[in-house]
């Protein structure tokens, strides 16, 4: 009785989060220039609300974290980006 | 020192074709006027803009690419800000980099184009 409650078998087996390594981008491809020309490139460091995604969660070093959010506040300041918005862009 | 910069506005809807391109005509020869050198200029066209400006949702986009000499930027913005036409408009001083990654989306622009036509 006592083998069976401390075994407790699962239905579908626990998936640990993998800690995957986090990278910084620019480093690995070398790109030395963000452009604010191209919003796409520069969606994938916003959230759903159009904020810039913090660096933990990117995982760019500092350097760069700056470059991106200085070229984001650029392309918001000539529309190409929302300031704010809250369907999924 | 001539220093490279980049420039990009946007220019209301409202406007026919024939006055948009006066519009940027007018800032083409500005800049060649001045003693300054005009390399690149790109027409976006008309685009939906992220949020309204000046209760409009539409604008042409123009970018300018030339080379100056500092003292000219101030007053290229002043023109900028006199005319009625341009909603919004943003000059950006390319360094290294910039200035390299501009050459190389100068190249494939012009190599798309050549290949078009």
């Amino acid at each position: 009785m006592s083998t069976n409650s401390s075994e407790i078998r699962y239905l579908t087996p626990p998936s640990v989060e993998v800690k995957k390594k986090k990278y910084c981008r620019f480093k690995k491809n070398g790109i030395k220039y963000v452009d604010y020309k191209d919003p796409e490139f520069l969606k994938k460091f916003l959230n759903e609300q159009g904020k810039i995604l913090p660096r933990r969660i990117t995982g760019t070093s500092l350097k760069y974290q700056r470059k991106v959010s200085q070229a984001i506040k650029r392309s918001r300041m000539i529309a190409l980006l929302p300031y704010v918005t809250d369907l999924f862009k | 020192m001539l220093n490279q910069y980049e420039t990009v506005f946007i220019t209301t809807p409202v406007l026919s074709d024939a006055q948009m391109k006066e519009a940027v005509g007018k800032f083409k020869d500005l800049i060649t006027s001045n003693g300054c050198e005009l390399i690149h200029e790109e027409n976006w066209g008309l685009k939906k803009l992220a949020y309204p400006i000046q209760k409009k949702s539409t604008g042409f986009y123009q970018l300018l690419e030339f080379k100056a000499d500092p003292a000219f930027i101030g007053k290229l913005e002043i023109e900028f800000r006199r005319d009625e036409r341009i909603i919004r408009f943003i000059t950006v001083k390319l360094e290294k980099y910039a200035a390299e990654y501009a050459e190389k989306r100068r190249k494939k622009i012009n190599a798309k184009t050549q290949s078009e036509n």
